[in-house]
């Protein structure tokens, strides 16, 4: 093989991984409403600032490695086929060191990753705390507000979007009814599975207020991808007046065709404070407040009377949906068009 | 030979003794026709499972893409992982354990030949089987992992078909890693004392030890998902029982299952190197235990897949340690190699093109790898596809680049015709770049917060421009694996015969004819050495320089004709056999007949698949012909 060959494949090799490198620097400059490298709570800070300095040791190694492989690439091509390199066998020096090394490099990575293990696994304690129970369903999150009881027993429950407070720890105990779902505001914190016979603990604060976009990240079937969800927080006396407000039922709609139809078919699945419900069954959203959330099928519509409409027509040319055995989802209930038109109006009128 | 005739007919059936044509192929019992087969066979199934791959970049390459359904794009993409893993990777392994394994040990053939032939019948009937799914469009559609409960509670035939099928391919790993084990502790060559054997079968050993222990713990969790999904049971599905356990079960296959995947891989770059850099192997017994190594903490990792899971700080810490750990000897294995191409005489051949490959790619799938043991920050990688990035680095960048350097470094010796080299550059070089293109930019998207396994994104994410860069990426390798194809046919007829010996081997293969005759040595070969065909051409001086005997003193040495010449007179070779084919033919009828509660369809397979290990017990290995 010619030094021209070796030249030419050396270039290539360098060329290729600087592209790599390339790839990831340019990343941190983008702005993305899940991104996990522009952390805004304190438990997702945490993680960043164990992952930062183990990605730049990841780089030196990277460039220290590759380098040596490129280097010896380079400098030990052949010349000629008359070669005679000298027969090195190995060396116990050289192997001690080379496993000595990344053990204590290991180690140093390993001291803080488990301090901070410990750290996030600890329950948030005091009076400010809110508690909330997140629980996750084919393909929508509820939210059950536990600190928050309702005049006529039980305690507020919303759906897609979490209010919360800011500056104040929120313990959420995450579980599921069907499948395994995960939970994740990446800009908050980390993810935690969501399953179904399980408790499972994970907090988060947010300092700033604002709208922190989320998702389902454990595929759970048909609509994964369409189970989003956000984070709403708010300050403090922001939050206490949307409790109150969510605490008040529902005002009675004007129209009696409307109750008829809540009655027959939407009270199969939903409820709707101080008019009815599924027995309390909960396998859609409570809609007492449905105009007041932005968003929602599980934060993939823009709450506004037009994708009511349509959804109502016909949810799943919105949104993937199937039969599922844990209980039926939405389907197309052959309203007609002025059906459609009352319930738009009662359910946008719903703050 | 004895004289006097052993055998009785006591099949029903004459024994097939076609040579050439299909039966040919049907009946072989022969260790490198069977490695063809596995080989030719994993390549079709690395087609398909890459077109499912581009019909998955093709729907991400924009926001809202249209080109699939929701369901088509989660069949997909469960049967591309389930594809690469279990019908490319596995298999393009196991075509080099049949074909080289035994001829590096200097034997003639592997220990039970039948019982080889009934695994790669086996192995295609799984894939067959796994495959026909989509002609019902009911692919297995909950993951390769199949989380419970979704895989219980998943509607349509999908994921009954995902647990009979890897219970089929299951059985024809266990079967041929127990042959493998065999063979390897009983059928080396004289002389070839454990730390003789070439690094590619001591890597081999370790991988079915794995397998033979693996595959158990997976098949127990297979049939508890049948057996939820069709009998009712309750081992995962419902909220009395406990979803997490098919978890625990499944990753304690999964982990040893990654190493399964890997290290042929690593045995192959570790025989390649030497030979392209005229050096032996740096540290040849630090390699082989830090294989070993690797094995035995592969065990005690398993629910690094599973820090979000809730199994407590406890528990998170024990694996996230035990994951940093192995990341040591793994390591260890890449410094070797790097200390082999130092003061070497390096030829920039394709096999060592991709060997180099390998090493740059698994070196950064081995970085990625130690950040997701940072736990903490694991929970917000894991799902992402940041995960996605680092085990296409270490699947994509290690096995398959480093199972491409052992295709074109084996393929003059398997076909007696070289690759052309300038196509193989051209093919290497578009795989690099493709591969980077598509995988890189995942690390990127994951950490942006893209999510795995979802069918569409929507805009406004910072997500568009990486997944477009992707798919063109995608759309690279899928040129560069047409390039090889090229190359194949090319050569095929005009190829430049290759000579037993093409590229200054190290190893017993390349002592004999290419392609090797059926009994691949006339006369066993006795070995001497670590890398004792390379003793019988060369000698070191007192400095450790290189000096090649010549030829007239080879034989002075004492050695050097061994494996070579004698005569093949009176080798008998184990016969062709119908059976293992009609054992394995039975498997898919008994899962499409329990898939479509046809029981009646599942007696006949499980009849047809007993007559043949019936009969197969009844005759002789070898039948006396006349
Ligand atoms: C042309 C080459 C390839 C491309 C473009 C490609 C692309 C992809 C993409 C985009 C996904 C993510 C799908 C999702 O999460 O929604 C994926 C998943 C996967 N790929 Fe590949 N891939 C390629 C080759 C390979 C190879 C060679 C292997 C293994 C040796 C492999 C193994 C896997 C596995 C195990 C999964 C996970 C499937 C799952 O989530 O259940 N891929 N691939
Ligand atoms: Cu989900």
């Amino acid at each position: 093989m010619t030094g021209r060959n070796a030249r030419r494949n050396l270039r290539g090799v360098w060329t290729a991984l600087l592209t790599v490198l390339g790839l990831f620097l340019v990343a941190c400059a983008k702005n993305a409403p899940q991104d996990t490298l522009a952390p805004v709570g304190p438990v997702a800070e945490q993680a960043d600032n164990l992952f930062r300095p183990v990605f730049w040791i990841a780089v030196v190694i990277f460039f220290l490695v590759e380098g040596a492989l490129v280097y010896a690439m380079w400098r030990f091509r052949r010349r000629s086929d008359a070669d005679a390199p000298k027969q090195v066998h190995g060396n116990t020096r050289l192997e001690i060191l080379w496993t000595i090394i990344p053990a204590v490099l290991l180690a140093a990575i390993g001291v803080p990753t488990v301090i901070t293990i410990f750290d996030v696994a600890e329950k948030p304690v005091g009076a400010n705390v809110v508690h909330v129970k997140v629980i996750g369903h084919q393909w929508w999150w509820e939210y059950e507000y536990l600190d928050v009881e309702l005049p006529g027993g039980g305690n507020l429950k919303t759906a897609n979007e979490l209010v919360i407070p800011t500056g104040r720890w929120v313990d959420l105990t995450v579980t599921s009814v069907d499948v395994i779902h995960s939970f994740w505001v990446p800009k908050l914190a980390g993810k935690q599975d969501a399953i179904p016979g399980k408790d499972n603990f994970i907090k988060l604060r947010a300092d700033q207020p604002g709208v922190y976009e989320g998702q389902c990240a454990e595929y759970c079937a048909l609509s994964h991808a369409n189970m989003r969800l956000r984070v709403i927080a708010q300050p403090s006396a922001d939050f206490d007046n949307w409790v109150r407000g969510q605490v008040a039922p529902a005002p009675q709609p004007a129209d009696a065709q409307i109750v008829d139809r809540f009655l027959n078919t939407c009270f199969q699945c939903h409820t709707l404070r101080g008019i009815g419900s599924g027995g309390g069954a909960t396998t859609g959203p409570d809609l007492t407040h449905f105009a007041s959330r932005s968003m929602f099928a599980g934060s993939m519509l823009e709450t506004n009377a037009r994708n009511l409409a349509a959804w109502l027509d016909n949810p799943s040319s919105l949104k993937p949906l199937a039969d599922l055995p844990a209980g039926p989802t939405m389907r197309d209930y052959d309203l007609s068009q002025s059906e459609i038109d009352a319930l738009v109006a009662y359910l946008m009128s719903l703050e | 030979m004895t004289t006097a005739s052993v055998a009785q007919r006591s099949s029903a059936f004459a024994r097939p003794t076609a040579k050439t044509g299909v039966w040919s192929w049907m009946t072989t019992v022969d260790h490198k026709r069977i490695g063809i087969m596995y080989g030719v066979t994993a390549m079709v199934f690395f087609v398909l499972g890459g077109v499912e791959a581009l019909l998955i970049r093709l729907q991400l390459a924009t926001p809202e893409g249209q080109v699939l359904s929701a369901d088509q794009y989660n069949q997909l993409f469960t049967m591309h992982g389930i594809t690469m893993i279990f019908l490319v990777v596995m298999p393009l392994g196991a075509a080099f354990f049949n074909y080289m394994m035994p001829i590096m040990l200097g034997a003639r053939d592997v220990a039970f030949p039948r019982l080889n032939a009934f695994s790669y019948w086996a192995f295609l009937g799984g894939g067959i089987f796994m495959y026909s799914s989509f002609f019902i469009n009911q692919a297995p559609d909950g993951g390769w992992f199949g989380y419970a409960p979704l895989s219980v509670k998943l509607p349509g035939h999908g994921m009954t078909v995902y647990a009979l099928g890897l219970i089929i391919l299951g059985i024809s790993s266990t079967v041929a890693a127990v042959n493998f084990l065999t063979t390897i502790v009983n059928m080396r060559a004289p002389g070839m004392s454990l730390m003789r054997m070439p690094v590619f079968v001591w890597m081999t050993f370790v991988v079915q030890f794995l397998l033979v222990f693996a595959l158990p713990v997976l098949t127990v969790a297979l049939f508890q998902l049948l057996f939820d999904r069709t009998l009712g049971t309750q081992f995962f599905g419902d909220s009395t029982s406990n979803p997490i356990l098919w978890q625990h079960l499944f990753w304690l296959f999964g982990h040893p299952e990654v190493y399964i995947l890997i290290l042929p891989a690593m045995g192959i770059v570790s025989e390649i190197l030497p030979v392209f850099s005229k050096k032996p192997l740096f540290g040849y017994p630090v390699v082989v235990f830090s294989g070993i190594a690797i094995g035995f903490m592969g065990w005690g990792v398993w629910a690094h897949h599973m820090f979000a899971v809730g199994l407590g700080p406890v528990a998170n810490t024990a694996f996230a340690l035990s994951t940093m750990f192995i990341a040591v000897p793994t390591g260890v294995k890449i410094f070797n190699w790097i200390g082999t191409l130092w003061g070497g005489s390096i030829r920039f051949k394709t096999p060592m093109l991709f060997s180099l490959g390998f090493i740059a790619m698994f070196i950064i799938g081995g970085l990625s790898g130690v950040t997701h043991a940072i736990v903490p920050h694991d929970y917000q990688q894991t799902d992402t596809y940041y995960i996605v990035a680092h085990f296409h680095y270490v699947l994509f960048g290690g096995a398959i680049f480093g199972l491409f350097a052992g295709i074109y470094y084996w393929w003059p010796k398997i076909t007696g015709k070289l690759l052309d080299e300038r196509v193989g550059r051209l093919h290497f070089w578009l795989m690099l770049i493709g591969f980077n293109l598509t995988f890189a930019p995942f690390h990127i998207l994951g950490l942006q917060g893209m999510a795995r396994r979802t069918y569409q994104y929507p805009k406004n994410y910072g997500f568009d421009f990486w997944n477009l860069v992707s798919t063109v990426g995608a759309f690279v390798i899928a040129l560069s694996i047409l390039t090889f194809f090229w190359n194949v046919i090319k050569t095929r007829k005009r190829g430049e015969t290759a000579g037993a010996d093409p590229w200054d081997g190290r190893t017993l293969e390349w002592t004999i004819p290419s392609p090797p005759p059926e009994y691949n040595f006339a006369e066993i070969p006795v070995v001497h050495a670590l890398d004792d065909f390379w003793h019988r051409k060369y000698v070191e001086d007192k400095e450790g320089r290189l000096v090649p005997v010549p030829a007239g003193a080879q034989e002075a040495a004492g050695h050097a004709t061994e494996g070579y010449g004698g005569d093949d007179h009176g080798i008998h070779m184990p016969s062709q056999s119908y059976m293992p084919l009609i054992a394995a033919i039975g498997l898919p009828i008994v899962g499409w007949g329990i898939t479509f509660e046809q029981y009646w369809l599942a007696i006949v397979g499980g009849v047809v698949t007993f007559a043949g290990l019936y009969a197969w017990a009844l005759e002789p290995s070898t039948e006396e012909l006349h």
